[in-house]
């Protein structure tokens, strides 16, 4: 408090000269009347910025309908379904038997449920206050309001490590970043929409114990991280981020008890709270995600033990016990060392899950794990999407991290250390570039901000500085003929030599002052503004036409401008609904899992989860197989109806005949007779008359391309365009029952085994009997 | 109190381990040993009598912590969440009472502004938070 007065009064004094002078003047504000506007103008940008978040995000809305995209969603919004009519204790303990038949899954134990529970919270408030909203509306809006909570929170990290005018900008670029928006658009129901509001909060609250040491922070710090925990499997990135960062204030020398209370409390509190999730449970004590955390804890309080007995020994006795320690720690620690890495060597993974083994080393995923490889959003990022998802930022960043260093404070070093190892796994996973999001717009306000500052300081303080050397060689000239009139040859040496310095101080001040000359600056913010405005027109492009499409509707343009929707998705699942009996099973390609459960409300075989890896190369193994293997396979998994998405009438890329060699490298990965060289031809993928006999007789293929032929009279596939090899055929073992409208979901059912065996044929079996013996 | 009945320990310890160790001159390390010992006793009875009542506290949860990790040694980590959460109260409370002496510690000039009476309602908060956790936790 006394600091701000003392500024006040130095800004008043400088106001008071200004206005002496008569140079620069204007009314001037008092000093606390200029904090109190600063304030209301703070708040009202961050309106405005929330308001901003929010509505890029509509596009998707506006351009098709209020409708839950893609599919991880669809499960999501089951889910919360379940819990806004069962209630908490049900859906904590539900058992569903809708999905995976038949073994079923455990949702109460392998869900995240922070999402959920917020959507279901929300919708209970709306409801407790009588506004009838759908469970669907809350949840297609989820994702755009906890964006504007998100940006609000990066205001609130940024401002804790540069101050306010850093973090309006840094809000401003997260509230628009492209990559965030890919994630939470309207209608993108999914975890992440929550989790990087949790996990901006939570550093948030670090930043701020270690700045304050208060352990209140540090209690609210714990309680964020729980939510954090609640909502995303990612957050295992905060629970190695900040033991890093100690372990590096630790070693750089910067230890205090600041930071004893920020990471402390945490590890303990943080603990206990991951384990109070039923997915986690003992993994939070268990897996070696955790681990840095404890051996942090460790370190920090032999860096904790040794300051105090610094402070209390006198240096020599220091050094002293400095040898002691040291000659028995070194055998105590070799001998801990030993066993934890016996222990931790005993196990096949060394402890780590295979998931995070996979951002550690990139390519574990392809050698082990094809169902992790296969997922689209877990291939690295090619150089243009750094562009397309950060933009303008790529080139700030480095300018922030620089800007961090002068001066460099514990809040600095520790987002230029969550930009360096988030910049590092968004280059494993394209999927993680939304943790690079908030770590680049942070760095980019900070950038931002010191340029502007330098900027307009340079042209505020140009009028200033000169005013201040015409005050400062005004005096001179008044001083000089004062002594001019006393003493005239004797003095003019070193009179000279005495205006020469204040010169040269006059001189050294503006330098200070100044920084850069007046147009220079001038150009200089024009062309921040500008590529300001580049950065806005590109991520309201990106939001309007790259990301808002839902997946599950399609549209296109007509030849005469019209728009041609395609809406088989919903159309096929509305079929199954209807026409279908409440306990049949249907078994699809695990990708549509999520949605025929939530949309068509039937059992399925294998759904996005993934979680058995066997199950999925059953069903991988049936799409590849002949007719009858395929049909025997499935009846004795009690299915009833079989569906394929085929996109070879319309041109719609991502069929199953495109995800076909995936089935059969996950099958063959399971069942060895499926082996992926018989269904290439020359290792080339093929499914026109040179394909191999294999291809051309598996199910995936019949089912796709039954009766397509007399679709257009040729057999011309769109997609890999060219005419399919087998052309008209007949299926025994299932039967057609829906189509919809352009081809893109076909439905079968399984016809029944056969009750008689035809006479003619039991005959002949007979009589080969009697042959052979 | 405890101190005195520790530091002949800690000492004979520390005395014989030098002689298998480093080999130096016996007489020569076990002065140093004795000098050091003596000099960080006597700073710490220089100790406010305040901070000595949290250190008691400190060690009181810590000592407990072990008993129940020994017990857990001689009867099974089952429940282990039990086990956990009696572990794991132990060394959060000692953790949060080193956080409040820090607070509290006059010498300590990061917090000269904080009031003693705000440190202490932030530790009976962040316990409270603690034990609410454990006692969900314990099942």
């Amino acid at each position: 408090m006394e600091d701000r007065s003392a500024a006040d009064a130095a800004v008043m004094e400088r106001g008071k000269k200004i206005g002496s002078t008569g140079v620069g003047g204007g009314a001037l504000v008092s000093g606390s009347g200029k904090r109190a506007f600063g304030t209301v103008l703070a708040a009202l940008i961050l309106c405005l910025i929330g308001i901003m978040a929010f509505s890029i995000r509509l596009f998707s809305v506006i351009k098709y309908e209020s409708v839950i995209h893609e599919f991880d969603p669809y499960f999501n919004y089951r889910v919360t379904k379940y819990l806004t009519k069962a209630g908490i204790y049900e859906f904590w303990n539900w058992f569903d038997d809708r999905t995976w038949y038949p073994l079923g899954r455990v949702i109460g134990g392998t869900v995240y449920p922070g999402l959920t529970i917020t959507a279901g919270t929300m919708w209970w408030i709306l409801n407790a206050f009588n506004i009838p909203l759908s469970v669907e509306t809350v949840c297609v809006f989820t994702a755009p309001i906890f964006s504007s909570f998100a940006a609000w929170a990066t205001y609130l990290l940024t401002s804790e490590v540069k101050g306010r005018g850093a973090g309006l900008t840094a809000a401003a670029l997260l509230a628009m970043v492209p990559s965030y928006i890919s994630r939470s658009v309207a209608g993108s129901y999914d975890n992440e929409a929550v989790a990087i509001f949790a996990l901006i909060f939570t550093f948030y609250l670090y930043v701020k114990t270690l700045n304050t040491g208060s352990l209140f922070y540090a209690t609210l710090n714990a309680l964020a991280y729980f939510y954090m925990v609640c909502s995303w499997g990612g957050y295992t990135f905060i629970i190695n981020l900040i033991p890093m960062h100690v372990l590096l204030c630790i070693v750089t020398g910067r230890y205090s008890s600041r930071l004893y209370i920020a990471y402390a409390p945490l590890v303990i509190l943080g603990t206990l709270l991951a384990a109070l999730v039923p997915v986690v449970g003992f993994n939070a004590v268990m897996t070696s995600e955790h681990f840095a955390s404890f051996l942090v804890f460790v370190i920090i309080h032999v860096a904790a033990l040794a300051h105090y007995i610094k402070r209390v020994l006198s240096p020599k006795q220091y050094s002293t016990a400095v040898s002691f320690v040291i000659t028995f720690g070194m055998a105590g620690a070799a001998a801990l060392i030993a066993i934890l890495a016996a222990m931790v060597a005993a196990s096949p993974t060394k402890g780590w899950s295979g998931r995070s083994l996979s951002l550690l080393d990139p390519t574990y995923a392809s050698k082990y794990i094809p169902i992790i490889a296969s997922v689209s959003e877990h291939q690295p990022p090619t150089w243009p999407s750094y562009f397309m998802d950060i933009n303008v930022l790529a080139f700030l960043v480095p300018a922030g991290i620089i800007a961090c260093f002068l001066p460099l404070s514990d809040s600095s070093s520790f987002v230029v250390l969550y930009l360096v190892t988030s910049v590092y796994f968004s280059g494993v996973m394209v999927r993680l570039m939304l943790v690079l999001a908030p770590a680049a717009c942070v760095l980019s306000g900070i950038a931002l901000s010191e340029a502007f500052a330098v900027l307009t300081r340079s042209i505020k303080y140009q009028d200033l500085s000169e005013s201040a050397a015409v005050d400062s060689t005004a005096t001179l000239n008044s001083t000089n003929e004062n002594e001019a009139s006393v003493k005239e040859v004797k003095d003019k040496a070193p009179k000279r030599g005495k205006k020469k310095t204040v010169e040269k101080e006059v001189e050294k001040k503006r330098k200070r002052l100044l920084g850069l000359p007046m147009e220079a600056s001038a150009v200089g913010i024009l062309l921040l503004i500008i590529m300001g405005s580049f950065y806005v027109v590109h991520c309201v492009w990106a939001a309007a036409e790259a990301y808002s499409a839902p997946s599950i509707v399609l549209t296109s343009q007509t030849p005469d401008g019209g728009l041609h929707v395609f809406d088989d998705f919903r159309e096929a699942y509305a079929w199954l609904n209807h026409n279908t009996g409440e306990d049949d099973k249907v078994a699809s390609w695990w990708d549509y899992g999520y949605q025929t459960t939530a949309m068509a409300n039937r059992t399925v075989i294998v759904d996005n989860n993934t979680w058995n890896n066997t199950h999925i190369a059953t069903v991988g193994t049936a799409m590849s197989s002949p007719e009858r293997q395929a049909w025997e396979i499935f009846q004795s998994l009690d299915v009833k109806y079989v569906f394929v998405i085929f996109g070879g009438l319309v041109g719609y890329p991502s069929d199953d005949i495109n995800k076909f060699l995936w089935m059969v490298r996950i099958g063959g990965g399971v069942f060895p007779h499926i082996r992926e060289p018989d269904y290439l031809r020359d290792g080339h993928y093929r499914i026109d008359s040179q394909a191999t006999p294999t291809m051309l007789n598996c199910l995936m293929y019949k089912l796709s391309y039954y009766r397509f032929a007399e679709a257009d009279g040729k057999g011309y596939d769109r997609v890999r365009r060219t005419e399919i090899g087998k052309k008209y055929f007949k299926l025994n073992y299932f039967e057609e029952v829906f189509t919809t409208q352009h081809w893109m979901v076909r439905i079968y059912k399984l016809k029944p085994p056969r009750n008689l065996v035809s006479a003619v044929k039991s005959k002949k079996r007979t009589q080969k009997k009697k042959t052979t013996r | 109190m405890r101190l005195r009945i520790c530091c002949p320990a800690i000492l004979s310890f520390s005395s014989k381990t030098q002689i298998f160790a480093l080999g130096l001159p016996r007489t020569l390390a076990m002065d140093d040993a004795r000098a050091l010992v003596t000099s960080l006793r006597s700073a710490y009875t220089a100790t406010p009598t305040k901070l000595k009542l949290i250190d008691l506290y400190v060690a009181y949860a810590v000592i407990t912590a072990i008993v129940q990790t020994l017990f857990m040694a001689v009867v099974g980590s089952f429940p282990f969440n039990a086990f956990l959460s009696g572990v794991l109260s132990c060394v959060g409370t000692a953790v949060l009472a080193v956080c409040l002496r820090m607070q509290v510690n006059k010498a300590n000039k990061e917090f000269k502004d904080l009031p003693p009476e705000r440190a202490f309602a932030d530790f009976v908060l962040c316990n409270l938070v603690l034990h609410l956790v454990i006692m969900n936790f314990l099942g």
